[in-house]
């Protein structure tokens, strides 16, 4: 199993009795690539965090590619997060005074997996097969327009060869033609490095794409 | 990469980061500054007169005695009597003595009455006498010897002949017309009143009162070379100092010259008046020193409050540093990192500044003040202060970095 939940809780800090997610159990097997739907505010974005380590939960188990999250000092929890796990947002993927390239090496400097080789030569091929052209690695990232930040963003959490890919309705500030660029991309490169993809999205219009699809409200007995 | 984070991230924010930037230069330039002026002064200050045991003058007061007859500052209050300089100046253990007379001037610029003796034993700094740049020391009644600071700005060379006032007034009335000198030496830069002065015999002095009482614009021209030289025996002196021949006797002497019978005299020690002197203006370096530490304050705080702002904006940023899996003490030290880094650069700007202030006005100082500033700014006292405003920068910087460091930690707790 790639991610295991059990019996988790997870509460507002300002508001103890106030839970955003109470878990029974959930899974996540390897390889599968899941797309979780549900409106706004629903708990989704605290289900990511807790299963990247980012968020503790008062109680339950959180297992991710066998360790248990929850067991862990939270120094621990952020290597791991950098090893192991990639991470893409809506919006604010990457450090806008930052070109392509340092953006990715930021990643890299996290962890100590990733490809041995020195800086470029690991981030050439990696932005080439994303296809973003090599004139734009130098330029500071504003420069870039959306649909090419947003794919300089998946090689920026892949840079690290995590097992597991996490994306944050990493699809809702681009267009229709960028968003299909962008879902098969990811697709082909989840595919041709045996990851696991865990996906949220309030879109259904892409749920077509993924072998798990369920909604936010059958995991979280309180959403 | 952390470096590299931190140097971007200051020249993607370059207006707020230049503007505290210069607040801290500016802060370094004032303290370092002050501390370099306070440190060459006190030195310029205590290296006015070296090698003189005792200066003996009317009865008054120590520091006053002190500034007048070596610095030339204020008016003697009373004048001693030739035979008691003569009396004490031939006591067994006096090695040498130098008469001085005050009171004349020339263009503003103070007219020293002595004798050949001054230039033989009169020292200053470590132990360095007057030296000629051209010329030699006086020998006729009407001879002049010129500091270098009244030759230069005067414009005299070997051989000007000039006349001297009465009195320490430029445009005097009782101007004495026959009163005409030749200059015969100019004297080397000292760092010392001895640049301002313009020195001639005490027979000078006497010829040239001796002139005046002739009556003003009398119709008769008087004749120099008529003089008699026991005529110009002075009646009095304003001071003198002593050299001794053992150090062992200064207090002795000194205590037999105050309790002299015949007239009130004083002698001083000039190191322990300079002393003196010295913890008086005390007070004011100490204040001058609080105000720069206060402008070094203001600058510190001025590089918190524009680190402060930042950090509302990069929130997030520090959310994908987290995620990306950045501790939070990671985010802490970046920003001490940013405040250290902004701190550097306005150090390395206020030095060199100062440095080229330094250089550059080093001359006029000079010339206007003695007042002798070097370069080197990078003296030890230097290097606590610079290490002293990077202490306060990344303790200012400590608020901000702080609230960065809760800021990465909340994601935690969502």
């Amino acid at each position: 199993m790639m991610i295991e939940l059990d019996g988790v809780s997870v509460t507002q800090p300002s508001a103890p009795d106030l839970s955003i997610l109470e878990i029974d159990n959930w899974s996540v097997a390897d390889r599968q690539t899941v797309f979780v739907h549900g409106p706004s505010g629903s708990g989704k974005s605290t289900l990511l965090n807790l299963v990247s380590g980012l968020l503790e939960c008062r109680e339950g188990g959180v297992s991710v590619l066998g360790e248990r999250l929850d067991q862990m000092s939270r120094r621990r929890r952020d290597r791991f997060r950098a090893n192991h796990i990639g991470y893409v947002f809506q919006r604010f993927n990457l450090v806008h005074y930052l070109n392509a390239i340092e953006n990715i090496e930021l990643a890299r400097s996290f962890s100590e997996r990733g490809d041995r080789r020195t800086g470029a030569d690991a981030i050439r091929p990696l932005l080439e097969s994303l296809n973003v052209a090599s004139r734009e690695w130098h330029k500071p990232i504003s420069q870039l327009s959306m649909g090419q930040q947003q794919r300089v963003a998946i090689a920026r959490a892949l840079v690290n060869r995590p097992e597991l890919l996490v994306a944050d309705e990493p699809t809702s500030s681009l267009d229709q033609d960028n968003r299909d660029t962008f879902l098969s991309v990811l697709m082909s490169i989840i595919e041709e490095h045996k990851m696991t993809l865990l996906f949220v999205s309030h879109d259904m219009g892409l749920a077509q794409h993924f072998t798990q699809v369920q909604a936010l409200s059958e995991i979280n007995r309180v959403a | 990469m952390f470096l590299k984070i931190a140097i971007k991230s200051l020249l993607n924010r370059k207006g707020s980061v230049i503007m505290s930037l210069l607040a801290i230069s500016v802060a370094i330039f004032v303290l370092l500054g002050i501390e370099h002026i306070r440190q060459q002064a006190r030195d310029s200050f205590a290296s006015t007169v070296s090698g003189v045991d005792l200066i003996v003058g009317a009865k008054t007061g120590s520091l006053n005695l002190l500034l007048y007859s070596v610095f030339r500052v204020g008016t003697p209050t009373d004048n001693i009597s030739w035979k008691a300089y003569q009396e004490i100046a031939e006591s067994k253990d006096v090695a040498w003595a130098i008469p001085i007379s005050l009171g004349d001037s020339h263009n503003g610029y103070r007219v020293l009455g002595t004798t050949p003796d001054y230039f033989e034993h009169f020292s200053f700094g470590n132990k360095h006498t007057l030296e000629f740049v051209e010329g030699e020391a006086f020998e006729g009644v009407f001879d002049v010897v010129l500091g270098a600071e009244v030759a230069r700005t005067l414009g005299y060379a070997l051989g000007d002949e000039i006349t001297l006032a009465h009195g320490v007034v430029s445009t005097s009335f009782s101007l004495h017309e026959n009163s005409l000198f030749t200059v015969v030496g100019i004297l080397s830069p000292t760092g010392t009143p001895v640049d301002q002065t313009v020195h001639v015999q005490l027979q000078g002095i006497e010829a040239m009162h001796a002139g005046s009482e002739s009556g003003f614009g009398g119709a008769a021209s008087y004749d120099q070379s008529q003089l008699e030289a026991d005529e110009l025996e002075p009646k009095s002196i304003t001071a003198f100092m002593l050299g001794l021949k053992s150090r062992m006797v200064t207090f002795r002497l000194q205590r037999e010259i105050n309790d002299y019978s015949a007239e009130p005299l004083l002698a001083i020690l000039p190191g322990v008046a300079l002393s003196e002197l010295w913890q008086m203006v005390g007070v004011f370096e100490s204040v001058l020193r609080l105000i720069s530490m206060l402008v070094l304050v203001a600058a510190v705080l001025g590089l918190g409050a524009v680190l402060l702002a930042s950090v509302r904006e990069r929130s997030h940023e520090i959310h994908l540093l987290r995620v990306l899996g950045a501790p939070s003490y990671y985010l802490f030290f970046l920003m001490e990192l940013e405040a250290l880094l902004i701190c550097l650069a306005g150090i390395v700007l206020g030095t060199a500044c100062l440095y080229l202030c330094l250089a550059f006005l080093g001359d006029s100082l000079f010339a206007n003040f003695g007042l002798h500033l070097d370069a080197g700014v990078f003296t030890q006292d230097g290097l606590v202060i610079l290490f002293f405003v990077l202490a306060a920068a990344l303790t200012a910087a400590a608020i901000p970095s702080m609230r960065v460091y809760s800021q990465a930690k909340a994601y935690n707790v969502q």
